[in-house]
């Protein structure tokens, strides 16, 4: 029976960092994926795949319009979608052939197969060859999320999908449903509008993006409007059935106390849950909470001696770097480390135009915590670089204590938003204060401008306003 | 190998001292055991010898820095010799604490000083600083290794400079507040730890304790009587002075002996009486009144007691007191007469209850056996901590002394 100190099941961004980081550190460990490919959801198809089509779909929109505000004609600008996709699969290839470049340099074994706890250090792998039984020191879980329907709303794996088909359309559908306006949603709700679909969203809440900054939200739903995305708040979705033959077949999703909404293809996007099926967390004494996530203690470690979980199979942001963060935090800790994990600063990314990238807390938490603070905002529409980008649209906003003016909350709408939180999240991990932001020297002209302008309008100073 | 030179500990429950002045300048040859700096703590100013003979060779820490006992201040290079020609200016040029505004000539020193405090505050000695907290310590002039840090790896924010201005009572921008008007000028200087600690204990004092003062006067020809006769016989024989202060002392543990919650305290809920007398003397020194204390003054002599208290006043000038002679002490004698007051009100010294103020003698016409006589004449005042002791015991214990210093006798028959 092979042995490794560490035998992780899964290989999507938790997994396979802590692979790596635990070869690091001198660790044998092995890698349990029932994927030919490596990278799980995120690098498959989630993260890296659907940004793949963000891009490709945003040149799109730009070849047939704003080219022509830069002065650049170009005629007769057609969509290859074929074309597109394979660029995508492309992409997904070189990251998931990356990962399995990463495994042979830092020698982790790979096991192709599903794993199961069988109790006391073994995992089974049920490969292609029939299963074949591991022992382990310690067993780390990592089998991450998968995304669930609606009560009524079956999917069907081809008009009635999830993420997974709707970033394999092969052809761009007419009218597409987006069942749920979370970031998944919103980032291919966005990619299908731009390529042409008639996209509506349906959200069972009075706003999109639940959980974010509602001031942000809010604008967010203004832009995205602007472009074309129809949104229908409040709408409980109580069934979608398959009706029509050939040509005309199509979905019709029903809504409590409003018309029927008829769409060529459905997307579901209303959430996921841990993937705890089939790895034999009973056998092993792998406890859950109500929700069906793992428990685990600070350190990582499950109910059951030796087994740890990381990433969307606990509690917390279900977001790749999170996972990663777990998987490094748990093998250094492995390793007599004493590393740590602050969930209070994991940013959060949504990747439509523009970009929404969030960190700490939104303004309805501090007021609900009976927080005081302050607030700085400055717009891109006053930065240099966005100007000349033609990339105005958005701002940055900071949300600093009234008294100690500790940084609390950043919450950005605007170009590259997504790289521009990390200077944010740096900040807030040094307890920085707005004014350290502020006082923090910014090259011009950058987009990063507004961040330190935003934290200088939190003392009502900004200079270019 | 440089030799370190470190602080030294000075006594218990102390941590942290703060730099003096420098004795030596950097490049200057030190001799083993001859003092290199003066430290400073709430409590005394005491030198710090160097360990062995060689050269000054680094100066860690400015005049007015903050500085962890044990903590490396200067570095000495056993041996060698001081080169000539160099030497003094750099460190009479670092002092963080020149006068601000003083025109085109102070120009040079003000930015020397500032380059300093930026070295410290990227991370020499100190923590390291974020910019935020950095501007708000230019802002008050405060020293990073003053302020206690609570930021990752030590890191020092803003909102730990902001809390501690707020604990000391200065309100964060009160530094921006509107500048004199011209022609005028206010300097602003840091408050030496001993005036800080002085302020903290006076107004702990009166906020504590119930104070009350009660007087009377004594008539000193007794006791100058006996100084006049046994003066030379006393000095030959002990090699002091006899003093006043013996016969004040000696008069005081008599009453307190008669009055013990003069010499208790309040703990908590409990009253704690002393059975020993550690009599703290006010003596004057460089830095205003200190109080040394007299342990177990009533085993003592009056050429002892006089010993004793002559060499806390020599000491006291040349701030040589130890932090373990100031602390303490059951009972205190200050004597405002010293300066020529006539009439004062003591400050209680916490936790004691009572302190006995003399005064200048002055002559002045008394009645005696119904006829004006002129006297020396002394105003005594006794504040006392009300809560412990009654009035009725306090005028009394006052009128103990009284008769004790005017009929010196009844000290030594205890009557």
């Amino acid at each position: 029976m092979p042995r490794h100190d560490i035998v992780i099941v899964g290989a999507g961004p938790g997994g396979y960092v802590a692979a790596i980081r635990g070869a690091q550190l001198g660790f044998d460990v092995a890698v349990v994926e029932k994927e030919a490919a490596l990278g799980g959801t995120c690098v498959r198809v989630g993260c890296i795949p659907s940004k793949a089509l963000l891009e490709s779909s945003e040149l799109y929109l730009e070849a047939r319009g704003h080219l022509t505000e830069h002065g650049v004609n170009a005629k007769e600008v057609t969509l290859d979608l074929a074309a597109m996709q394979a660029r995508k699969r492309r992409v997904v290839e070189r990251n998931t052939d990356g990962v399995a470049f990463l495994f042979k340099k830092n020698h982790v074994t790979r096991y192709q197969g599903v794993g199961e706890l069988k109790g006391g250090g073994k995992v089974r792998v049920h490969g292609a060859d029939g299963p074949e039984e591991l022992d382990a020191t310690h067993i780390v879980l990592a089998t991450g999320s998968m995304p669930v329907s609606l009560p009524g709303v079956t999917l069907d794996g081809d008009l009635i999908g999830t993420s997974t088909e709707a970033l394999a359309y092969d052809r761009v559908p007419e009218s597409l449903v987006v069942i749920g306006a979370g970031y998944i949603g919103l980032e291919l709700g966005s990619v299908w509008a731009r390529l042409g679909a008639e996209v509506t969203v349906l959200e069972y809440l009075d706003r999109i993006l639940p959980g974010l900054d509602l001031g942000t939200a809010n604008d967010a739903l203004k832009l995205l409007k602007r472009q074309g995305l129809r949104f229908h708040l409040g709408a409980r979705v109580t069934g979608a059935r398959l009706t029509g033959k050939g040509k005309s077949r199509h979905v019709v999703v029903e809504v409590e106390g409003a018309d029927p909404v008829p769409a060529a293809r459905v997307l579901v996007a209303v959430g996921r849950r841990p993937a705890t099926e089939g790895l034999g967390l009973e056998v092993a004494g792998v406890e859950l909470d109500e929700g069906g996530r793992v428990t685990v203690d600070a350190a990582f470690a499950t109910s059951a001696e030796g087994v740890y979980a990381i990433g969307d199979l606990t509690a917390g942001p279900m977001l790749a770097h999170r996972a990663e963060e777990d998987g490094v935090a748990l093998m250094e800790n492995l390793a007599g480390g004493h590393a740590r994990v602050d969930y209070d600063l994991v940013p959060g990314v949504v990747y439509t135009d523009p970009e929404i990238a969030t960190v700490g807390r939104s303004e309805e938490q501090l007021a609900e915590a009976g927080v005081p603070y302050r607030k700085g905002v400055f717009p891109f529409s006053a930065n240099g670089r966005a100007r000349a980008l033609g990339r105005t649209d958005g701002r940055v906003k900071i949300l600093a204590h009234r008294d100690t003016d500790r940084v609390l909350g950043v919450h950005v709408i605007g170009p590259r938003a997504g790289d521009l939180i990390a200077e944010a999240v740096a900040a807030m991990t040094f307890h920085a204060s707005a004014e350290d932001l502020a006082r923090t020297i910014h090259a011009h002209p950058t987009l990063a401008e507004v961040v330190k302008e935003a934290a200088l309008a939190v003392d009502g100073r900004a200079i270019h306003m | 190998m440089p030799v370190d030179l470190k602080v030294p500990s000075v006594g218990e429950s102390i941590t942290e001292v703060f730099i003096g002045s420098w004795l030596k300048r950097e490049g200057e040859s030190v001799e083993k055991d001859e003092a290199v700096v003066e430290v400073e703590t709430d409590k005394a100013t005491l030198e710090v010898p160097a360990s062995v003979s060689g050269v000054l060779s680094q100066v860690l820490k400015q005049e007015g820095d903050a500085a962890a006992v044990g903590e490396v201040i200067a570095r000495i290079e056993p041996g060698a010799v001081a080169a000539a020609g160099r030497a003094p200016e750099r460190v009479a040029a670092a002092s963080p604490e020149g006068a601000p505004g003083d025109g085109d000539e102070g120009a040079p020193e003000g930015a020397a000083g500032r380059v300093e405090a930026e070295a410290r505050a990227r991370g020499g000695a100190g923590p390291t600083v974020m910019p935020a907290a950095d501007r708000l310590l230019r802002e008050h002039d405060l020293d990073a290794a003053r302020v206690p840090a609570s930021g990752p790896g030590g890191r020092l924010l803003k909102e730990d400079v902001q809390r501690y201005l707020a604990a000391e009572g200065e309100a964060p921008g009160a530094a921006e507040a509107a500048p004199p008007p011209a022609g005028r000028r206010e300097e602003v200087v840091p408050m030496s730890p001993l005036r800080r600690r002085v302020a903290q204990r006076l107004v702990q004092a009166q906020q504590a304790a119930a104070l009350l003062t009660t007087f009377n006067e004594v008539d000193m020809s007794a006791v100058m009587a006996l100084r006049k006769t046994y003066r030379d016989e006393f000095e030959s024989r002990y090699q002091v002075r006899l003093g006043f202060m013996s016969f004040f002392v000696k008069a005081a543990i008599d009453a307190l002996k008669r009055f013990p919650q003069l010499n208790a305290e309040i703990r908590e809920d409990t009253i704690v009486y002393k059975d020993y007398f550690d009599i703290g003397v006010a003596v004057s020194s460089q830095k205003g009144l200190v109080v040394p204390v007299v342990r177990d003054a009533e085993r003592l002599s009056f050429a002892e007691l006089e010993s004793v208290i002559g060499d806390f006043g020599r000491r006291a000038r040349e701030n040589r007191l130890t932090p373990e002679e100031l602390q303490g002490g059951t009972f205190t004698i200050s004597n405002g007469g010293v300066f020529g007051s006539l009439m004062s009100t003591p400050i209680v010294n916490p936790p004691q209850s009572g302190v006995l103020g003399m005064h200048a003698i002055q002559e002045r016409p008394v009645a005696v056996n119904g006829q004006v006589e002129i006297r020396p004449m002394m105003y005594l005042a006794l504040t006392y901590d009300h809560r412990l002791v009654d009035g009725r015991e306090a005028v009394t214990f006052l009128k103990r002394i009284k008769e004790a210093v005017e009929s010196p006798a009844r000290i030594l028959l205890e009557v």
